[in-house]
C-alpha cells in the first residue's frame, strides 16, 4: 500500500531530471542542486594553485591616466607608486617649450616584476589639460582617447581568428588631481569628472596637500565629497557596482571618509629617526609620504595597488567597456538577420 | 608585446605581488564550474564512476536498454572543499548502443556539445550581454567508457571519438575493469591505444610543458586508458566505510590505486581543470570560427587586406538593404503593373455599359419603325396583288359566261379557266 505513492513520487522527482525527448539536444537545466557532504578529499581546491600558476605566467596588463594642470604634481606621484622612475618630470619650465598647444596624450610603457608577477604598466599622461586660456571642452581628446582603446580592444574581440589574450590598453584607472585651494571644486574640475566618470574609473586626489593643515584637509575634503554628490558624479568605487555586503561596507568607509585622497609625492628620501624614508624636506620639518598622519599617500598606494587592483581591471572590462560595446552596436544597427536553425533571443546578434 | 617598453627595477616595495591574490579572491568568490560529458553503454558505470570521484550520489534510476535513439541527460551539483565552490555539471548519455542500427548514435552528442558552443556564441554575440554572470555549460572533458571485454575497440568505439575529437577533450576509460585481469589489462591498454593512434584519434595528452609538473604527467599518458571501478555502496572494512564493491572473493577498494586507476583518474581530473578549461576555450574559437565563417564573414576582404568583422557587417547590412529595396521596388512595380492592367479592363467595361439607356431606347425605335415601315409595303404589294387578282377573276367569269353560250369546245377552255380561277 506505500510502495504506490511513494514510488511516483520518485518517479515525479526523477522525471524533473529527465528532460522531454526532443528532436533538439538537451541543455542542462539551472542546478538542481544536489548538495554533496564530502567524505573525503577530492583534490578540487588544486584549481587556484593552478590559476595562480596560470596568472603568473600570463602577466598583467595595467594602464592608468593621470590628469591635471601641470604643476599639480602628476610625475611625482606615479614615481612614488611604482618606486621607480616612471616618468620623467618636465624638468625646467620654459613656457613656450613645456606647455603643449592643446591636450596631448602621451602613453609610456613599462615592464616590472616583483615578487614573481609580471606586470606591464603603461602611464598616460594628458600634459596640457588646463592649462589654456580657453579650456572648454579639453577633456575630448581625454574622452577620444579613452574610447579608443574601447575600440581596439572590440575590434580584436570581433575578429574571426582571434588571438588567445588580446592586449589591454584600455584606461584602467584614471587619477584626477584636484588643487588644493581648500575652497571648493573648480568648474573644471566638475566638468571633467561629469564626463569622464560614465566611461572610466575616476578616482580623484587632492594634490600637494601639504599646503594645508588637518582641519583644513578634513573640511576641504567634506566640501568636495558633497560637491560630488550633488552633481551626481560616481567615482570609483561606484555605489552601484559593490557586489556583496562585504564589499559594500569596505568600500562604504573608503567613499565616506578617505576619498578623495589627500597626497604628497616625493622621490627622494631622507632619514628619519634611524630610517630612510621617503618625503619633503622642509624648513619646518620633514614631510613623511608613507606616514599616515602626515598624508594619505599610503592609503591611496594600497587602495589602487595592494587591494582594487584586480577590481579596477573589472568594473573596466565588466561595466564601461560593456557600455562601450553595447552603444556601439546599437548605433551600428546591431548585424543583419542571418538564418540560423536554433531558435533565439531575439537580443542575439545571430 | 612588450615592443618600446622600457623594463623598469623597482627601488622598494611596491605591493602589485599581491595581484595574484586579489583575482583568486574574486574567482573563489565567484565560483568555478566544471561540466564533464560520460558517454558509454547503459550499465557500463557511469553513474557510479562519477558518484565515486567526485563523492557525490549522481544516482539515477536504471534506465531501460530499449531507447529509440540517445538522449541526454545533465546533472548539476556543488561540490564544496575547503573554501573552493565547484558547480560541477555531469552530462551523460542514455541509450548509447542500445540500438539495433547504431548510425545515428553519435549524432546527438556532437549535436549537443555544439549547441553548447551555440549557446556561449549567442551570449557572446548579444549587443547587451553578461558574459561574466553566464553559466558555462561548454563541456570541458568527454570520459569515453569502453568495454571490458579484454579485446579490442569496437567500431562504435571509433566512429564516436573520431566526430568529437576536433569538439572536446576526450579521456578513454575503460568501465567496470574489475572483471579484467591484470595481465589481460596491460595488454588491453596496448591494443586500444594503438588502435587510437592508427586511427589517428586525438585524445587529450596531459601537458608536459611545465617542469613541475611533466614527470608525472607523462607517466600518467602511459597509463591510458584509465581502468576505473565505481561504486556507489559503502563497506565496512575496519573501522571506515570505503567505497567499495564486495565480491566472494574479495573486496574491490575503489580507491586504492593498486586495485583500480579510480584515483589516478581523479587526481589528474582535479590537477589538470585549467589546461582542460583552456583546450575547450581553444575548441570553442575554433567552433566559433567555422561558425562566423559559413555565415559569410571574412577577416580578409577581397584585396586581401584585413577587414575587421564590423565592416563585414556593415557591408553584409548594405547588401541587405539593397536587396530589400530591389525586391520592393519590383513587387511595387508589379502591383502597379497590375493595377493598371486591372483600371484598362474596367474602363472598357465601363465603356460597354455605359451607353446612355435613352439612346439604346431611341435605336430601338429606329429598328422598330423600319421593321414597320418594311411591313407597311409589304402589305400594300399584297393588297396591290390581291387587287389585281380580283380584276383578273372578274375578266375571266365574264368571258366564261360569253363563251358557255357558243360551243362545247369552250367548255374545255371554262374548264381551264375554270382550272386558273380556282
Amino acid at each position: 500500500p506505500h510502495a504506490g505513492p511513494v514510488e511516483s513520487k520518485n518517479e515525479a522527482a526523477m522525471s524533473e531530471l529527465v528532460p522531454e525527448p526532443r528532436q533538439k539536444p538537451v541543455v542542462p537545466m539551472k542546478p538542481t542542486g544536489i548538495n554533496a557532504s564530502l567524505l573525503g578529499y577530492i583534490g578540487i581546491d588544486t584549481i587556484i594553485e593552478q590559476m595562480r600558476k596560470k596568472t603568473m605566467k600570463t602577466g598583467f596588463d595595467f594602464n592608468i591616466m593621470v590628469v591635471g594642470q601641470s604643476g599639480l604634481g602628476k610625475s611625482t606621484l606615479v614615481n612614488t607608486l611604482f618606486k621607480s622612475q616612471v616618468s620623467r618630470k618636465s624638468s625646467g619650465w620654459n613656457r613656450e617649450e613645456k606647455i603643449p598647444k592643446t591636450v596631448e596624450i602621451k602613453a609610456i610603457g613599462h615592464v616590472i616584476e616583483e615578487g614573481g608577477v609580471k606586470m606591464k604598466l603603461t602611464v598616460i599622461d594628458t600634459p596640457g589639460f588646463g592649462d589654456q586660456i580657453n579650456n572648454e571642452n579639453c577633456w575630448e581628446p581625454i574622452e577620444k582617447y579613452i574610447n579608443e582603446q574601447y575600440e581596439k580592444f572590440l575590434k580584436e574581440e570581433v575578429n574571426i581568428a582571434r588571438k588567445k589574450r588580446i592586449p589591454d590598453t584600455r584606461v584602467h584607472c584614471c587619477l584626477y588631481f584636484i588643487s588644493p585651494t581648500g575652497h571648493s571644486l573648480r568648474p573644471l574640475d566638475l566638468e571633467f569628472m561629469k564626463h569622464l566618470s560614465k566611461v572610466v574609473n575616476i578616482i580623484p586626489v587632492i594634490a600637494k596637500a601639504d599646503t594645508m593643515t588637518l582641519e583644513e584637509k578634513t573640511e576641504f575634503k567634506q566640501r568636495v565629497r558633497k560637491e560630488l554628490e550633488v552633481n551626481g558624479i560616481e567615482f570609483y568605487p561606484q555605489k552601484e557596482f559593490d557586489e556583496d555586503l562585504e564589499d559594500k561596507t569596505e568600500n562604504d568607509k573608503i567613499r565616506q571618509e578617505s576619498m578623495p585622497f589627500a597626497i604628497v609625492g616625493s622621490d627622494k628620501e631622507y632619514q628619519v629617526n634611524g630610517k630612510r624614508v621617503l618625503g619633503r624636506k622642509t624648513p619646518w620639518g620633514i614631510i613623511e609620504v608613507e606616514n599616515l598622519n602626515h598624508c594619505e599617500f599610503a592609503l591611496l598606494r594600497d587602495f589602487v595597488i595592494r587591494t582594487h587592483l584586480q577590481d579596477l581591471k573589472e568594473v573596466t572590462h565588466n561595466i564601461h567597456y560593456e557600455t562601450y560595446r553595447a552603444k556601439r552596436l546599437n548605433g551600428n544597427g546591431g548585424l543583419p538577420p542571418m538564418t540560423i536553425e536554433t531558435e533565439e533571443n531575439h537580443e542575439s546578434n545571430l | 608585446e612588450n615592443v618600446g617598453c622600457r623594463t623598469l627595477s623597482l627601488t622598494a616595495h611596491v605591493g602589485f605581488d599581491s595581484l595574484p591574490d586579489q583575482l583568486l579572491r574574486k574567482s573563489i568568490k565567484h565560483g568555478f564550474c566544471f561540466n564533464v560529458l560520460c558517454i558509454g553503454e547503459t550499465g557500463i558505470g557511469k553513474s557510479a564512476l562519477m558518484s565515486s570521484l567526485f563523492n557525490t550520489n549522481f544516482e539515477d534510476s536504471p534506465s531501460t536498454h530499449f531507447l529509440s535513439s540517445v538522449r541526454l541527460r545533465a546533472q548539476t551539483c556543488e561540490v564544496h572543499e575547503s573554501n573552493v565552490l565547484l558547480k560541477l555539471t555531469v552530462v551523460k548519455t542514455v541509450g548509447f548502443g542500445d540500438q539495433v542500427n547504431k548510425a545515428d548514435t553519435y549524432q546527438p552528442i556532437v549535436d549537443y556539445i555544439d549547441a553548447q558552443f551555440e549557446a556561449y556564441l549567442e551570449e557572446e554575440l548579444k549587443v547587451i550581454r553578461s558574459l561574466f554572470s553566464y553559466h558555462d555549460t561548454r563541456i570541458h572533458v568527454c570520459l569515453y567508457f569502453i568495454s571490458p571485454t579484454g579485446r579490442s575497440l569496437k567500431t562504435i568505439d571509433l566512429l564516436t571519438m573520431r566526430s568529437l575529437d576536433s569538439k572536446v577533450n576526450i579521456i578513454p576509460v575503460i568501465g567496470k575493469a574489475d572483471s579484467i585481469s591484470k595481465s589481460e589489462l596491460q595488454d588491453f591498454k596496448k591494443r586500444i591505444m594503438s588502435e587510437l593512434v592508427s586511427n589517428g584519434i586525438r585524445i587529450y595528452q596531459f601537458p608536459t610543458d611545465d617542469e613541475t609538473v611533466s614527470e608525472i604527467n607523462s607517466i600518467t599518458n602511459s597509463c591510458l586508458p584509465f581502468a576505473v571501478v565505481g561504486s556507489m555502496e559503502k563497506v565496512k572494512i575496519g573501522s571506515k566505510m570505503v567505497r567499495a564493491r564486495q565480491y566472494p572473493w574479495g573486496i574491490v577498494k575503489v580507491e586504492n590505486e593498486s586495485h583500480c586507476d579510480t584515483i589516478k583518474l581523479r587526481r589528474m581530473l582535479c590537477t589538470n581543470m585549467e589546461d582542460l578549461k583552456e583546450k575547450t576555450r581553444a575548441y570553442y574559437e575554433t567552433y566559433r570560427r567555422c561558425r562566423l565563417e559559413k555565415l559569410g564573414c571574412r577577416d580578409i576582404g577581397p584585396e586581401n587586406k584585413p577587414v575587421s568583422l564590423q565592416e563585414v557587417i556593415e557591408a553584409k547590412r548594405l547588401e541587405f538593404c539593397l536587396e530589400k529595396e530591389r525586391k520592393e521596388e519590383e513587387i511595387k512595380q508589379r502591383f502597379l503593373q497590375r493595377v493598371n492592367e486591372k483600371a484598362a479592363m474596367l474602363e472598357e467595361a465601363d465603356q460597354q455599359a455605359s451607353m446612355p439607356v435613352l439612346t439604346k431606347f431611341e435605336h430601338l425605335k429606329l429598328m422598330h419603325q423600319e421593321e414597320e415601315l418594311k411591313l407597311e409595303e409589304k402589305k400594300k404589294l399584297l393588297e396591290d396583288e390581291i387587287a389585281q387578282f380580283i380584276e383578273k377573276k372578274a375578266i375571266t367569269v365574264s368571258i366564261q359566261s360569253q363563251v358557255s353560250v357558243s360551243t362545247p369546245v369552250v367548255s374545255l377552255k371554262t374548264q381551264e379557266l375554270q382550272k386558273v380561277s380556282a
